[in-house]
């Protein structure tokens, strides 16, 4: 009985993780209508950024977490202009493929370097051990930035000049410009802040398990999952969504193949769009 | 009616030539080719009915591929079916699948029908994994006994290749008889708004359900002969979602809602990547040059190919549709 429940806790952690990433697709999705694409290869791009960076400087893998951000903002900015600004009131095949053709470039390029061999940072913090389960302090770290990340976004939208418009232009961006908000500028900006979340989310992950130029694809995956559990453009819903999925995935692994997961999640996910279009916890919006 | 469109008898020409071409001189290694660009043309000619026609993002078009080719091994190592009748019985469930899949997910519209679509492909590869009868994750291989009924293994793999010309040719004819037909315009008018199309008259949610199922037909059909040619399936070669994704970057070079369009983008970006991955400085470098020229096209001619040719030439509108 308490391993099933050791199992929650650790996929409770990981689901954390799960959540940071999906808040970068949701944030996107939800202000500008674009489904980006390029998410699993910015999550692998956090992989291997992280790796570069641990082994470069040797420092505490979770203070490389800041560099990373920055990084990330950076990346977004370039992805916006490159494949992103043009499509935006496009119809959604457009906006689909732009951003999947910068996926098929980056997972070429990456592919190039590293081939598709396994990496993984050599980064441990000293866990816990409780009876005869240990929860890693990696687990727990990971989850705590997660969460802290989290909040930090959720404050940046409440409480910033700059948040409030990106807020605004996601309710209604026609009424956002007549208000005088450059809507350009605050699509560029939470673009590149979801982007940002996919790489710090890719750098989380690289400390936990092994990994390659291709895992980004399965978390991207799952980020859809968890965007569409939560509704889209709720970035705090996807953290709890996030969290969700990790317990679904921590409950039923003691009990069946891990082979089956990817059936459960996918035919949850499929049922969900059926039954709630919309989202789980979502407003109904035109 | 179709007998007088041009376009019928260029495509009819193609298919004697893919057939005449290797079995001049029996080039083996012409055929091999040419049967890859083939399949490119069945896969996307059969996607370009959602994408083109009905302006529905399919990104698991591969899953009936796949399924077929699960679906006709199955039958004929272990039922121990000849490759004709499990071909054409593969196609027939796969379509069935499809229907019943897409009076669920087709009630979605845009981008949410295409998320589904990726949640329906991992969903069935996941769930062929694990499924026993199929061999889970290791697959399965065709019996040496099943090339026995085609005359052993040489010339089952002519018999095979015939096939799947016909099967292409097949493809394009379906493609343009829908164009030309009462059923496709009702499939545009969805595309161009789906509320005035059921304003009209149009039962979308029929219309759009048969379309998907009619698309999935004939991969399923070619699924099965390839991997029948193959002789060995496993899960991952048969749903490989790269490939489902490299068929919509066809699509979109030959030019999305046209026939001949789906049938030059497959071609050429079939030989374009055999080159580049046969080219010892280019192959690690495919999916970047693959990636750049998918975002020229949408940039710079979103009618891909076909709709260059039309801005150039419109009157080459009505010869080639």
């Amino acid at each position: 009985m308490s391993g099933i429940f050791a199992s929650m806790i650790d996929g409770l952690l990981i689901g954390s993780v799960y959540g940071l990433a999906a808040m970068g697709l949701s944030l996107i999705w939800g202000v500008m209508d674009v489904i980006n694409l390029t998410h699993g290869a910015m999550i692998a791009l956090g992989m291997f950024g992280m790796y570069l960076l641990f082994n470069a400087t040797a420092i505490n893998a979770y203070l490389l977490l800041a560099p990373m951000i920055a990084g990330g903002l950076i990346l977004g900015v370039i992805i916006y202009w490159l494949a992103v600004n043009w499509v935006v009131d496009r119809p959604i095949l457009m906006s689909l493929l732009s951003t999947f053709a910068v996926n098929m470039m980056v997972i070429g390029i990456g592919t190039a370097i590293w081939s598709t061999s396994p990496y993984n940072v050599d980064f441990s913090v000293p866990g816990i051990t409780v009876g005869e389960y240990t929860f890693t302090g990696n687990h727990m770290f990971a989850a705590l930035s997660a969460v802290l990340i989290a909040l930090l976004l959720e404050m940046f939208l409440r409480r910033t000049r700059t948040g409030k418009a990106i807020r605004a232009v996601a309710d209604n961006r026609d009424a956002a410009e007549l208000m005088g908000i450059s809507s350009t500028r605050v699509l560029m900006v939470a673009f590149a802040i979801g982007i940002a979340l996919a790489v710090a989310s890719g750098a989380l992950v690289s400390t936990l398990f092994p990994f390659t130029i291709l895992s980004g694809a399965g978390y991207q995956l799952k980020s859809f999952v968890v965007t569409v559990l939560a509704g889209l453009g709720k970035p705090f819903g996807a953290l709890v969504a996030g969290v969700l999925l990790g317990l679904l995935e921590g409950a039923v692994s003691p009990f069946i193949a891990i082979s089956w997961i990817p059936l459960i999640e996918f035919g949850l996910f499929v049922l969900v769009l059926i039954v709630f279009p919309r989202g789980i916890f979502s407003r109904a919006t035109a | 009616m179709i007998l007088r469109r041009p376009l019928l008898w260029l495509i009819l020409l193609l298919a004697a030539l893919f057939a005449w071409l290797p079995l001049h001189g029996n080039n083996v290694s012409l055929r091999e080719d040419l049967i890859l660009v083939a399949l490119a043309i069945i896969l996307t000619s059969n996607l370009n009915l959602m994408i083109g026609y009905t302006g529905y993002v399919n990104f698991g078009h591969i899953v009936f591929y796949g399924l077929g080719g699960y679906v006709g091994v199955y039958l004929m190592t272990v039922r121990g079916w000849h490759l004709v009748p499990s071909a054409v019985t593969a196609g027939f469930a796969v379509s069935l699948m499809a229907l019943l899949f897409g009076l669920g997910i087709l009630r979605l519209r845009g981008a949410y029908f295409a998320l589904a679509t990726i949640g329906v492909l991992v969903a069935v590869q996941s769930f062929v994994s694990n499924f026993e009868p199929w061999g889970r994750s290791t697959g399965m291989y065709v019996s040496f006994e099943s090339y026995a009924p085609l005359g052993g293994p040489r010339h089952a793999l002519w018999t095979t290749y015939f096939l799947i010309v016909a099967v292409m040719a097949l493809s394009l004819i379906l493609s343009l008889g829908i164009k030309a037909s009462k059923f496709g315009l009702g499939l545009f008018a969805i595309r161009e708004d789906e509320d005035a199309a059921i304003v009209l008259g149009v039962n979308a949610t029929i219309y759009k359900a048969i379309i998907y199922s009619v698309s999935a037909f004939l991969p399923a059909v070619a699924g099965t002969l390839m991997f029948f040619k193959n002789g060995t399936i496993d899960p991952s070669i048969a749903f490989e979602f790269m490939l489902s994704l490299e068929g919509i970057v066809m699509l979109m070079l030959g030019g999305q809602g046209t026939v001949a369009g789906s049938a030059l983008g497959g071609g050429l970006y079939e030989r374009l990547r055999s080159y580049l991955l046969t080219s010892p400085r280019l192959s690690e470098f495919h999916l970047v040059i693959a990636g750049a020229l998918l975002l020229l096209v949408i940039r710079l001619a979103p009618g891909g190919l076909i709709g260059w040719l039309y801005r150039l030439v419109p009157r080459s509108r009505e010869v080639i549709e």
